[in-house]
């Protein structure tokens, strides 16, 4: 292939980025500043809360369990060779609250929920049900993608939280129960470490925007979908691969600001 | 009374920089079923899409009831669109609904009628197409002729002027095929909607149909009533309307010659 060929399939794959970009950004516009219908949209929101949020509880609530074990377990190794097994509650909560927690909750509401949205709207696209709901005059911006974007924001900051949660417990049982770390010692010194606006607080936020990233993800890669079999599994896939990629990107980015170094 | 309910003026469409319209003029009478027929490719469904406002047209204007289609804003096509009807050649039903939450899904999301009179209302139109029966039903388990029913029913349920027909018969039993070609008829005659019918059926589509466009590689071939169709001088239309699988349109796709290819390859 000529120098020329190359040149112009590189200005070409630049262009089509550009374009899905701007399809995205212009998606991503029309589907927030909707019209509000309170009545209408409510009961919709509400049942995609529970497909999304609900129904991913228990793959949360186990990996975080485990997680928190681990961390436990390889924490109190370390802490054991400067004798300072006693700070093993802080390291749990602090790893937890700022990181995991909003890292790993997303990944897996990704894997979970974002990869069943963007199946389930590509089919919609594949079998005309969008394209249907037009011709009756329904946006379905607003009936399909609207309520599972809000539900998408809203359950994965409240995913996060209970996964920290579980997280501290599983590394609680692990290094009190089992490894015989003093109790008190242990909440304690979480206590006293972990602050609420700079540790609670801005893993809330990193959870609030991987919640708006994983869920624009996935209902734009549906929607924009080739309506065609092979279209709906590789849209399924880079839902879960941009999703998974731009989280920890974008989690390296919020905690350089949020420890001031920009 | 206006004569014409669609009216389509030098329209051009193009995909992928192929023109699948160049310059084509259509009007669809009032109160009519008009029958746009062709070989499958050639934009007969795409032409529904730019009358429903789905695709935009590179040039031209497409009136549907006075109001220019692609030069409406967002807002004013979603309203547009609730006097228009499009029976889609899936069904398009929604998976996750039974029949009678289909047909009713236009007036829940619509109107704030009260829940017995859309009941009563979705069971009128489920009585029209005969499948008030099937109301629990969900979409899976109907047939392809019964889906298409359904979203005739829910095509209509909102009483809309003009009724778009994308491949009805494709797919169909004989009996289904009768089933349908009757419905179409019917709600022609009985509410006055104006119908466009899009297929390459030619028994079924110039048995019901008042006026017929024939068109192909982005032309319109010919037109006039099925009669005149009928016996039309054009190859091209003879060679349609009576399956001939050789004539002006060649049964290869264009090749370089036969012996040579065959040399060449050994």
């Amino acid at each position: 292939m000529s120098a020329f060929a190359w040149i112009r399939r590189l200005g070409h794959w630049g262009l089509n980025c550009c374009a899905r970009v701007g399809r995205a950004g212009i998606f991503l516009f029309l589907t927030i500043f909707r019209f509000p219908r309170p009545v209408r949209s409510f009961p919709l929101l509400v049942e995609q809360i529970y497909v999304e949020g609900v129904l991913s509880l228990s793959i949360i609530v186990v990996s975080g369990l485990f997680i928190g074990m681990v961390v436990g377990l390889q924490g109190y190794n370390t802490l054991s060779k400067f004798n300072a097994t006693q700070q093993l509650g802080n390291l749990i909560a602090l790893s937890v609250v700022r990181e995991l927690g909003p890292v790993v909750t997303a990944l897996l509401f990704a894997g979970r929920a974002g990869s069943a949205l963007t199946a389930e709207i590509g089919l919609m696209k594949a079998t005309e049900q969008l394209a249907s709901m037009e011709m009756m005059g329904i946006d379905p911006l607003w009936r399909v993608i609207s309520p599972r974007f809000w539900a998408g924001v809203i359950s994965l900051p409240m995913l996060a939280a209970i996964f920290s949660i579980v997280a501290i417990l599983g590394g609680y049982l692990i290094g009190v129960k089992w490894l015989g770390v003093d109790a008190g010692a242990f909440w304690n010194n979480m206590q006293s470490s972990v602050d609420f606006k700079i540790d609670v607080f801005n893993g809330w936020i990193k959870s609030c925007v991987f919640g708006v990233v994983v869920t624009w993800i996935a209902v734009f890669q549906g929607y924009d979908c080739e309506p065609t079999s092979e279209g709906i599994s590789r849209a399924t896939t880079h839902s879960v691969v941009y999703a998974s990629l731009i989280v920890l990107g974008l989690d390296f980015i919020l905690t350089t600001m949020m420890m001031g170094g920009w | 009374m206006r004569d014409n309910w669609v009216v389509i003026k030098d329209l051009s469409y193009y995909r992928a920089g192929k023109p699948i319209f160049k310059k084509v003029n259509f009007n669809i009478p009032q109160g009519k079923i008009t029958a746009i027929m062709g070989p499958s490719g050639c934009g007969k469904t795409t032409l529904l899409r730019l009358i429903g406002g789905q695709l935009s047209p590179r040039r031209g204007e497409i009136f549907v009831n006075e109001k220019n289609i692609p030069r409406l804003s967002r807002r004013q096509l979603y309203h547009a669109r609730q006097d228009m009807g499009l029976l889609f050649q899936s069904g398009a039903l929604f998976t996750n609904l039974s029949v009678f939450e289909n047909v009713a899904f236009p007036l829940r999301e619509h109107t704030h009628l009260p829940e017995e009179f859309i009941h009563d209302l979705v069971l009128l139109k489920l009585e029209a197409v005969g499948l008030r029966g099937a109301r629990n039903l969900m979409p899976y388990a109907l047939s392809g002729g019964m889906a298409r029913r359904v979203a005739l029913a829910r095509t209509i349920v909102f009483d809309p002027k003009l009724i778009m027909y994308d491949e009805p018969f494709t797919g169909l039993d004989p009996l289904s095929m009768g089933a349908i070609s009757k419905l179409i008829k019917e709600l022609n005659e009985i509410l006055g909607v104006t119908s466009i019918l899009v297929s390459h059926d030619v028994q079924e589509t110039l048995k019901i149909a008042d006026y017929v466009y024939m068109i192909s590689e982005g032309h319109i071939m010919g037109e006039g009533t099925p009669e005149e169709i009928t016996k039309h001088t054009s190859p091209w239309i003879q060679q349609f309307i009576r399956g001939l699988p050789d004539g002006v349109v060649r049964f290869h796709y264009p090749a370089q010659n036969y012996q040579e290819d065959l040399l060449g390859e050994s």
